[in-house]
């Protein structure tokens, strides 16, 4: 009955416009390149102060999740991930978006996002205090190993080009370690230069490397920015039902993988969808459309980062270490209202714990309507908006979007960079996404080695350190997999049609 | 998108034409007339945020006005400390410090300001240094760590919050005080450090109280580093009672634009200790582990002398610093 009556406090009339004014907002707010979640989430810390706390969790929950939603639209419409989370719905979504689906790519994406968080948040609501353990598993050497999975991609991403592929992921390995070194305190790559003591910001680079070629390329070409059909479709809602059902197995691996990468502190959206997406394309039949425009695609990424939101609320509230960037602000905000979390939190305060999960499960299902009606105005203004103004307005929103992440004029004077430096490598036929990987996943993997290496020579077993734990042995074998997987499948195939030729 | 576009337009407008505003209003008023912007030079969610985020809800109801609170995160707070000194002399432009964050870094490399750049008015509390085992640990007190330390030399392994950081000088000092060697592992922050430590990748953490009181009932503190022992865990010894003198942490407190007039800055310097000094806000700091001291505008100086001599000495042997 106790699930009833917290259910029933979800649903009182405040927390449902607390629910629905903050998917709201998330949504816009995330759709925006260079405005967060996470920003989002720490401009509502003070206003939260005098709400009860499960409706502080409730408001700040459904922004959290309306800008993961809201930053496909970027993603999908000017090939700019909203947020690091939607870096892999740009593979599909841009290309599905210039060939004049973009109406269908953004419904697509808009049930992958509700599917995700719906499966993300019942693994918070029914599985919340044993999966948290799964975090506390994940030692140094597993994330170090997670890394180099991430970076595993790199291959399945470079479409025959590569040793180019590999040069990319380099060049952003090398970015990474600009600036203050996390674990080591060293100060590194700056030639003396103070703009490069704070390091290359992932979002600033994102916007850079992703959407200002996008914009030197509609200033360089005549033609119209995206494909429009002639008649008017509207949301293709059936369309993109029927798509959704016929992938529904794709749908829920990957929101059980993003709620289990959400699981783990540090790891986040952008490597839950990129895993996510791997995996989609690896289990597919027709691998070959994946990057094209493939639907898969979408709704993988789109589907793993919001699970992210569900599966990173359980670290926060079962063990008190924030899952992703988002929740260390939300876990600020309750220390503050005096809300102790840790396991007891589920017992002790069940009605606060519940009433918010449920809240979430309410925001989640309101970003149906709300996303489709959103993303549909979007889409329409995107195309009806002539390029003559497109281009300086997004122009516009990337420097202050920049600028907004850290207020700081330096990131924007190294994004101009990287965004010119994106579109000369671009037309040398070097893509940003091996860049991005190499700069998100780097810092990741080297503080993974160093922390291991320390631990492993201290207790004098490095190898058993690096190869001797079994979910490191199970991540590498994932990792061989992806890196061999694809010509093995290929070397099978071909001995067996050597067999049948010779019966 | 154009919803979104014309937000962002009318966000700018009202943000200009506020700026427009404020700087025509006069300083004859009384001071603080309007609302304070406290920067706080790390990303959010963080202790430093924490702790701001206490203060900014004591601040509206003790000084009448509001604090608001944004983030210049960065190469470890050097980024948000190396422009303070270009931001608004007035008053209404904060910043939060750290120790020994200001006093190590500009020591190891040209990082765009040097300690005495930074004109701090106020340290408000500091979070102590401690030593944190699970719950199920071997270890009972502190002594069993120093028995394993030097039966087992540098096999011993600490999860600890970065590296010449308040947790790693202070590990330095007290294998050196115990003529013990262990290891210090340096992760990305407090999270990351209690997160290995829970999962029992390292056998201990030299962590802060704050560890203690944010997860009790799963870790227990060994020993901690303050004068008197911490009402929040009043079991608990001082180092000092055990037989070794290291009274340590991260302090914080925050810091003015150069050039920022006298004051002003003992006003803000008063408006913090009447902060301090609440007892509601002293319960909260306190259950979550913080420990408060008061170090006013006319003491800050020496205070920063005292810790700059005990801190450069524990970086050199350290090696963070040459």
């Amino acid at each position: 009955m106790a699930a009833l009556e917290n259910l029933l406090a979800a649903m009182s009339p405040m927390n449902f416009l607390l629910a629905l004014g903050g998917v709201i907002a998330g949504t816009v707010i995330g759709s925006l390149p260079g405005l967060t979640a996470t920003m989002a989430v720490a401009v509502l810390v003070p206003i939260t102060f005098s709400m009860e706390p499960a409706s502080a969790l409730i408001l700040m929950g459904a922004i959290y999740t309306g800008a993961i939603y809201g930053g496909a639209y970027s993603a999908i419409l000017l090939n700019t991930p909203g947020t690091p989370s939607a870096i892999a719905t740009t593979f599909d979504g841009y290309p599905m978006a210039k060939r004049g689906d973009g109406d269908l790519a953004v419904t697509l994406a808009c049930i992958a996002s509700v599917v995700g968080g719906l499966v993300g948040a019942t693994f918070l609501l029914v599985l919340a205090p044993p999966l948290a353990s799964v975090a506390l598993a994940f030692g140094p050497v597993e994330y170090f190993w997670l890394a180099v999975f991430g970076l595993s991609l790199i291959a399945a991403l470079s479409e025959g080009n590569l040793i180019k592929a590999l040069m990319g992921g380099c060049l952003g390995l090398l970015l990474s370690a600009i600036g203050v070194a996390e674990v080591s305190a060293d100060i590194r790559l700056t030639f003396g230069s103070q703009v490069l003591v704070g390091g290359i910001e992932t979002v600033s680079a994102l916007i850079g490397l992703y959407c200002v070629p996008v914009l030197i390329d509609l200033v360089a070409t005549p033609d119209k920015h995206l494909k429009v059909s002639t008649q008017s479709k509207g949301l293709r809602l059936r369309e993109a039902f029927s798509i959704s059902w016929r992938n529904k197995f794709n749908l829920i691996r990957s929101s059980v993988v993003g709620t289990l990468v959400g699981i783990l502190p540090g790891a986040g959206g952008s490597i839950a969808g990129l895993v996510a997406y791997s995996e989609a394309r690896r289990s597919s039949r027709e691998q070959e459309k994946f990057g094209k425009g493939a639907p898969e695609g979408i709704q993988a990424t789109e589907s793993a980062n919001n699970a992210t939101v569900g599966g990173g609320f359980i670290p926060t509230l079962v063990l008190g270490i924030p899952g992703t960037p988002p929740d260390a602000v939300i876990l600020g905000a309750l220390l503050v209202q005096g809300v102790k979390v840790g396991p007891n939190l589920f017992t002790s305060e069940g009605s606060i714990v519940y009433t918010f999960i449920w809240g979430l499960f309410l925001a989640t299902i309101l970003m149906l309507p709300t996303g489709l009606i959103i993303g549909r105005y979007a889409y329409r203004s995107i195309i009806a908006i002539p390029k003559a103004l497109l281009v300086p307005t997004v122009a516009f929103m990337t420097l202050i979007g920049t600028y907004s992440i850290r207020n700081s004029t330096s990131d924007v004077v190294i994004m101009v960079i990287l965004g010119v430096l994106g579109w000369v490598l671009g037309r040398l036929g070097f893509s940003a996404s091996p860049i991005v990987l190499g700069l998100i996943l780097g810092s990741i993997a080297e503080q993974g080695f160093v922390q291991a290496w320390t631990i492993g020579s201290a207790t004098e077993d490095l190898f058993g350190m690096f190869f001797g734990r079994p979910i490191s042995l199970a991540i590498i074998a994932m990792i061989i997999i992806s890196l061999f997987g694809p010509s093995l499948v290929r070397l099978f195939a071909r001995s067996r049609a050597n067999e049948e030729k010779q019966p | 998108m154009q919803a979104t576009l014309s937000t962002l337009f009318k966000g700018v407008f009202v943000a200009a034409l506020t700026l427009g505003l404020a700087s025509t209003s006069t300083s004859a008023e009384e001071f603080p007339s309007k609302s304070i912007s406290y920067i706080i030079p790390f990303g959010p969610g963080g202790e430093s945020d924490i702790s701001a985020r206490h203060q900014q809800s004591h601040f509206k109801k003790l000084i009448g006005q509001d604090l608001v609170i944004s983030y210049k995160p960065g190469g470890g707070g050097a980024v948000g400390w190396s422009q303070l000194n270009s931001m608004g002399k007035d008053g209404y432009t904060i910043m939060g410090i750290n120790l020994p964050h200001i006093i190590i870094k500009p020591r190891q490399k040209d990082v765009g300001f040097k300690t005495d750049d930074i004109e701090g008015f106020y340290i408000f509390h500091y979070t102590p240094d401690a030593i944190v085992v699970t719950n199920d640990s071997p270890f009972k007190k502190l002594q069993d760590v120093i028995d394993f330390a030097k039966e087992n030399p540098g096999k011993l392994t600490f999860s600890g919050s970065g590296k010449g950081t308040a947790n790693h000088l202070a590990q330095i000092t007290f294998d050196k005080l115990a003529g013990i060697k262990t290891t210090y592992v340096a992760f990305k922050g407090t999270g990351a450090a209690v997160q290995a430590l829970l999962g029992n990748q390292v056998k201990g953490e030299w962590g802060y109280t704050s560890v203690g009181a944010k997860h009790a009932g799963k870790v227990r503190l060994l020993a901690v580093a303050m004068e008197e022992r911490h009402p929040s865990f009043p079991d608990v010894p001082t180092f000092k009672e055990l037989g070794y003198d290291i009274v340590s942490g991260a302090y914080r407190g925050i810091a003015v634009p150069k050039g920022t007039p006298d004051e002003e800055k003992k006003k803000l310097s008063d408006a913090i200790a009447k902060i301090n000094a609440d007892p509601e806000f002293r319960k909260t700091m306190e259950s979550d582990g913080f420990a408060l001291i008061d170090i006013p505008v006319d003491k800050y100086d020496d205070f920063i002398a005292e810790k700059t001599k005990g801190y450069v000495e524990a970086a050199k042997s350290a090696g963070v610093l040459k």
